[in-house]
């Protein structure tokens, strides 16, 4: 299946390569090389370029390209839904996925790696086993590490590779037992120019943070449960409890884990919880355009709305904006013609503007397109779709856990024409 | 091989291919100073060499981490092969295992040296700690080294038998290495396949059929038995495991059923026959359902267990499951994976590349799949151009009478994309949408007409090139445009839009006579400066007025054939000859020159829009070479459907293990154990006041026990109505799996069985413990209602109904039986059937797997517990209000089983 595995960072450099078959020359990267100079920003590079021998299936990410080499068919995704958890596993280990933290940490990064792949065939993915066999890096454990000698590789088989929870690492104890679930919610959202939805979906995820010792069982259940539309499961779940009582019952990993992402049916009519007034204008006869954006609160059932960031692409046809804004900051760069506003929270009572001319390019006819704006708010405390959780529960252990729930509304792909 | 392309030298000095891109050099160890220039480099290795060989094994580890980092950075490493070889026994497990990353990297240059280690390994083979033997086999195949490959073949043999799954599961791993090494071992391997592929653990199954794919493709043959456990295992497979076991199923159920897609009577007469030739009674029934074709039970198996995996986290998962329902489902269930598909485009950006791909495909023949999730492809301004121009593509295959004016709207805003790439994509999807729904011609034609005057050249060219291909369908009426157009002509620049409109005029001229001729003045006069394509439709036009109107235009075509007689490019002066000779008429003409006029205007067929996925659809959906549209190597065909099926009894599995799998069934049926039992008694777990029901049933004549049945199902479909529903639409398939099972049960012998059924029970306890997925589970309700069937078809007509209110029960009972008792490890209905021994085949098709996947881990717990079950069983006879009781001691064997099981390890 997978041959070889080349990263290579923005400037064109393999920083990494690791092979599981016989050596592939770095040499096949250069048709990658070659379509990334086609294309002209990096996401647009192909995902599969087939090469003379080769195929090269790429997954971009964190400004690095995580480049597969196969020989043969395999199903695409296979591949990329592999890269794509190497590329988790990294952020899960290290925190964050740099071209520095890898390079940093390039003995385990090559021991997960070896441990994920054998031949070219995932070997083990869960991040709780992988865990087990290499203990991500901390300060405490180098500094103990260089003064008793022990290693960050386990030497026991982890027993979850072999039980029936194989995503669940055994003898996990902690003094404070404490099980989080974050309800976070997407709208995605087209506005047209007038005001009114073009189409508009929820996207939601559960992502948990438990910390609890032994096997605990744990069953969700929420008030509201036949809102969601379609969902998919982490492993852990039982698909059967689900189907039949919509109930969410299942072991959990140790750690961090998304454990449900859901999509709220299309039936239900999206409340869109901001609006935005926007009045840009070019005028043919002077090299002169008007820019107003009013951003304003609507439907957010009586919170705030936070985070909020204002993003447009100007045509190409735009030297340059004078623009004030009634609060946050904005910057235009005249380069990439990329507007960006960041506006914090919006408070209601004084609605944030941006108001300010466009200057044009002398002499060029005005742009016959207007310029789309991307919106990114977060409201806290808050799941748009209305799902509540009702309960949870944890049977198999005796301890008393402590459990928190939180919820939030997020743009996800939040766009305004105009 | 792949390895012969890296040469290897008796000192271990230069790898030459490394070389080429390096700058490190490898200095043979007897000269380290051969390189003054590089001697730096060969000094820092040196140290490195001295670390490795000191007492400490911090240097040691130190030491190896460097080598890796090189090994990483691409950097040659291999001149310290010798001093690293020697510390593949040490007993420090990091640097063993750094070791074995530099050993798998550099043994291939160095084979001899290499050897050196295979003796620590064949040690590490007979370790007791499963994880060292594991990692012993992974090392030893995959150093690549031709000379070893005996060793290796004796050590996949003995690993392929080792008790840990974990070492099967890199046996399996391994068999793909050694066949990559050396082919001829085939044969051999493919022993070891077979025997894998029996492994009842879920660890394995994923690596085996891998390694099935890889070796052997075409043994099919070695699939047929392991058929049905595959499919009852998929659920538990690691995810890796379930996108290959997936994929290899949907080339099997190519070649062993017949297709779902239309009626075929013959074929179904046929499977019919099969199943129950020696059943008098099953006749009748035959009768009635002949004329409808009726899926092989296997078949629908494996539809129905796949179907849950649609809610997979893994999109390759996902996508396997949708081209297996697309490519072997009846139409009408294809259409659930849609949802599953369009869940997948939230993901990234490479996985929405893939997916829109294959939605792509499915969009062109099945529209209705998609429709409901046309919003869903609604483009953005942030998505790249790639996913951008696949978006629009689904978004024209899916446009209908219906939708098209909506769509119309948003392709308006695409027009005035800043992505000019994009914008002209949606000219030509407007152009496609405007020849396919002929209700909307008129109003696309006049939108592309508005868009001519659009600042943006690329998109005005795009425009006329559509308008022409538009034009050339409808052309009775569009003078109008055609005038509009050739005025157009004196500001578009771009070759291909001049190059169109001067086609239209010229085929058109007889409907604009007066401004063609024009048109020619103008562009005779800029001739020399047009590109190749524009100047040929000039000759093309003059060539058309010459015969048209050559009052006009006589001189003018004559120049402008002149001209192009000494053009630069011989593709002109080539042209402008033939023209001259077929239209100017002189006395070398030949018969060809009187049907110029014919030949120049004859009509020509107006050009098809077509999908550029159209030609996709012959590959596989979700395969590489599907993406790509051309054959990847290793790409395997999906056969067509076969007219008739092949016997479906190779799947049976031969008595011994089929009794493993149907036991129950078949000790029931000829003990006279009344299959309502089951039911009754999983009944009373439900409603313990029921329990009276049970035990007369249990004492009662058949056709008593049908009346109470019916009864019963009569109470409780009442209040849940859906799940009848459900229920009997599977209805169809559950009979048939039940026929099969008759058939089986009348080959076997029932004393045989029995024995086994008794030690399936004392194996199963392990399942208890477990947390049990749902295939395993949806077995068991399929098992007993088979069982119901069966003995319902024994008896009259009137039985068909009882069978489905039967199954409605059974269903009812699934859905609210947790609710009651209150279990949190397991499903009630995982379990209920445990309670009494005629549902031992339930927990039998989960059991072997589980037992296996234990058998690593010592065996004595789960005798423990066998124990107390068998005590139990006999308690269960004496009376049956004991099931509470029992209930309740099987909840607290259920929590304290799992860590028991952990501790074994």
């Amino acid at each position: 299946m997978i041959h070889s595995l080349f990263l290579i960072n923005a400037s064109g450099d393999i920083f990494l390569e690791k092979h599981w078959k016989s050596v592939v020359s770095r040499s096949v990267c250069d048709y990658f090389f070659e379509a990334q100079e086609r294309a002209s920003e990096a996401e647009n590079v192909p995902p599969v370029i087939p090469t003379p021998h080769h195929y090269l299936l790429s997954v971009y990410r964190h400004k690095i390209f995580f480049v597969a080499v196969i020989q043969s068919e395999v199903p695409p995704l296979f591949v990329i839904e592999f890269l794509h958890r190497v590329v988790d596993t990294f952020q899960d280990y290290f925190g964050v996925c740099s071209e520095l933290m890898i390079k940093d940490n390039v003995v385990v990064v090559y021991e997960v790696l070896e441990e994920m792949l054998d031949n070219g065939f995932p070997l083990a993915t869960e991040s709780n086993i992988l865990k087990e066999l290499i203990k991500p890096p901390t300060i405490l454990r180098t500094v103990v590490n260089t003064i008793t000698g022990s290693t960050n590789v386990g030497d026991q088989l982890p027993t979850g590779q072999l039980s029936v929870v194989p995503w669940r690492r055994t003898g996990v104890k902690y003094t404070n037992n404490e099980a989080y679930f974050d309800v976070i919610e997407e709208i995605d959202a087209i506005i047209d120019k007038s005001g009114s939805t073009i189409t508009a979906e929820i996207q939601g995820v559960i992502d948990a943070c438990v910390k609890l010792t032994g096997m605990p069982d744990l069953t969700l259940s929420f008030m509201n449960p036949r809102l969601l539309d379609d969902v998919s499961f982490h492993p852990c779940v039982r698909f059967k409890r689900w189907e039949s009582e919509r109930i969410l019952s299942f072991i959990p990993p140790d750690g961090n884990f998304r454990l449900l992402s859901y999509h709220v049916s299309a039936q239900n009519l999206v409340a869109i919880p901001v609006y935005v007034k926007h009045n840009i204008s070019f005028r043919d006869s002077s090299s002169l355009g008007r820019f107003e954006i009013t951003v304003g609160p609507k439907q957010t059932m009586g919170k705030t709305v936070e985070g909020v960031m204002v993003t447009s692409q100007m045509p190409k046809g735009v030297l340059n904006m004078t623009l004030t804004p009634s609060q946050g900051t904005h910057i235009f760069d005249p380069v990439t013609k990329l507007l960006s506003w960041d506006v914090g929270k919006i408070n209601p009572q004084k609605l944030p503007s941006l108001k300010g001319s466009v200057s044009l390019q002398a002499g060029a006819s005005k742009p016959d397109e207007n310029p789309t704006i991307n919106l990114q708010f977060k409201i806290q405390q808050l799941a748009i779709s209305g799902l509540k959780v009702n309960r949870l529960d944890m049977y198999g252990e005796k301890y008393k856990p402590f459990k928190g729930i939180k919820y939030m509304t997020k743009a996800g792909k939040f766009q305004v024409r105009t | 091989m792949s390895g012969s392309g890296l040469s290897y030298s008796e000192q271990g000095g230069e790898a030459a291919s490394e070389l080429a891109q390096e700058v490190v050099p490898t200095a043979t160890p007897s000269a380290p100073a051969a390189f003054g220039l590089f001697s730096s480099d060969t000094k820092k290795n040196e140290d490195l060499k001295q670390m490795l060989e000191s007492s400490k094994d911090s240097a040691k580890l130190d030491a190896m981490k460097r080598i890796v980092g090189m090994i990483a950075k691409g950097k040659n490493a291999s001149e310290l092969f010798p001093a690293v070889v020697k510390n593949v026994a040490s007993k420090n497990i990091e640097i063993k295992k750094l070791v074995y990353v530099y050993l798998m990297r550099y043994a291939e240059e160095q084979q001899d040296l290499a050897l050196l280690s295979i003796s620590t390994f064949q040690r590490a083979l007979k370790d007791p700690n499963q994880l060292i033997r594991a990692s012993a086999l992974r090392v030893l195949s995959s150093i690549r080294v031709p000379i070893i490959v005996p060793i290796m073949m004796l050590a996949i043999k003995e690993a392929s038998s080792d008790l840990s799954p974990y070492v099967r599961k890199n046996a399996a791993h391994a068999i793909q290495k050694l066949y990559s090494l050396d082919p001829e071992q085939k044969e051999m391997l493919i022993e070891v396949i077979e025997k894998l592929l029996k492994d009842k653990s879920t660890l394995v199954a994923g690596s085996v059929v891998m390694a099935f794919e890889e070796v052997c493709p075409d043994r099919i043959d070695l699939i047929h038995k392991n058929y049905r456990k595959l499919c009852n295992l998929l659920v538990d497979v690691e995810e890796w495991g379930q996108v290959v076991i997936i994929h290899m199923l949907t080339r099997y159920a190519r070649t062993q059923f017949v297709s779902p897609w239309k009626d075929d009577e013959v074929m179904e007469e046929y499977s019919e026959n099969n199943f129950y030739e020696s059943d008098e009674e099953q006749k009748e029934k035959d009768q009635k359902v002949k004329n409808t074709y009726t899926m092989d039970p296997d078949h629908r198996l494996l539809l129905r267990n796949t179907k849950p995996l649609l809610q997979s986290r893994n999109a390759a998962v996902v996508m396997a499951v949708a081209q297996l329902y697309w490519h072997l489902a009846p139409k009408s269930e294809a259409g659930i994976v849609s949802k599953s598909l369009v869940r997948l485009l939230h993901s990234n950006r490479e996985v929405q590349y893939i997916v829109l791909q294959n939605i792509a495909t499915m969009s062109i023949q099945r529209k209705g799949m998609f429709e409901p999730y046309l919003k869903s492809f609604y483009v953005r301004s942030t998505d790249p151009t790639m996913i951008k121009t696949l978006k629009l593509e689904i978004l024209t295959n899916l446009a209908n009478e219906a939708n098209i004016s909506t769509l119309l709207r948003e392709f308006q805003t695409y027009v005035k994309s800043q992505d000019k790439q994009f914008a002209a994509a949606t000219i030509q999807a407007i152009g496609r949408c405007a020849t396919n729904i002929t209700e909307v011609t008129d109003t696309c034609l006049n939108g592309l007409v508005c868009l001519l005057s659009n600042r943006d050249e690329i998109v005005v060219a795009e425009s006329v090139v559509v308008i022409k291909k538009l034009l050339q369908t409808q052309p009775a009426h569009h003078g109008e445009i055609i005038k509009h157009m050739a005025k157009l002509l004196d500001n578009i620049t771009v070759p291909v839009a001049r190059a169109s409109i001067l086609w239209l005029i010229g085929e058109y001229c007889e409907r604009v006579p007066k401004i063609a001729p024009d048109v020619l003045r103008k562009t005779a006069k800029t001739f020399t400066n047009e590109d190749d394509l524009v100047k040929l439709q000039i000759l093309n036009l003059g060539a058309k007025l010459y015969l048209t109107n050559s009052k006009q235009t006589k001189l003018l075509t004559q120049y402008v054939l002149n001209l192009g007689k000494y053009d630069q490019s011989y593709d002109i002066r080539d042209r402008t000859r033939f023209i001259r000779q077929l239209i100017v008429p002189n006395e070398k003409s030949g018969a060809l020159s009187k049907y110029a006029k014919k030949i120049f205007l004859a009509q020509k067929p107006a050009p098809l829009l077509e999908s550029p996925f159209k030609d996709r659809d012959h590959f596989q959906l979700g395969t590489l070479s599907h993406t790509l549209n051309s054959r990847a190597t290793g790409y395997l065909e999906l056969s067509d459907w076969p007219k008739v099926a092949p016997d479906p009894s190779v799947r049976n599995v031969d008595v011994a293990e089929l009794a493993k799998e149907w036991t129950g069934i078949l000790g029931k049926t000829k003990k006279e154990k009344p299959t309502e039992k089951f039911y009754s008694e999983s009944e009373e777990e439900e409603d313990e006041s029921s329990s009276t029901s049970a035990s007369e049933s249990d004492s009662g004549s058949e056709s008593e026990k049908e009346d109470k049945e019916e009864g019963s199902s009569d109470e409780s479909s009442g209040s849940s109505s859906s799940s009848e529903e459900s229920s009997d639409s599977e209805s169809d398939s559950k009979e048939s799996t039940a026929k099969k099972i008759s058939r089986a049960a009348a080959e076997s012998d029932s004393e045989d069985i029995k024995k086994k059924a008794k030690g399936i029970s004392g194996k199963r306890s392990p399942s208890n413990s477990s947390d049990t997925e749902s295939a395993s589970s949806e077995e068991n309700s399929s098992d007993s209602e088979a069982e119901s069937d069966s003995k319902s078809d024994s008896e009259s007509g009137k039985s068909r109904n009882a069978t489905s209110s039967k199954k409605e029960e059974k269903t009812l009972q699934d859905r609210k039986a947790p609710n009651k008792q209150d279990v949190f490890l397991l499903d009630l209905d995982d379990f209920c059937p445990v309670t009494t021994p005629v549902a031992v085949p339930t927990a039998a098709v989960l059991s072997p797997s589980l037992t296996a996947d234990l058998e690593g881990l010592s065996l004595s717990s789960s005798s423990v517990i066998d124990l107390k079950k068998q005590t139990m069983f006999s308690w269960l006879w004496v009376s049956l209000r004991m099931i509470l009781v029992s209930l309740l001691y099987f909840r607290i064997i259920i929590f304290e089983a799992p860590p028991k099981i952990q501790l074994c390890s």
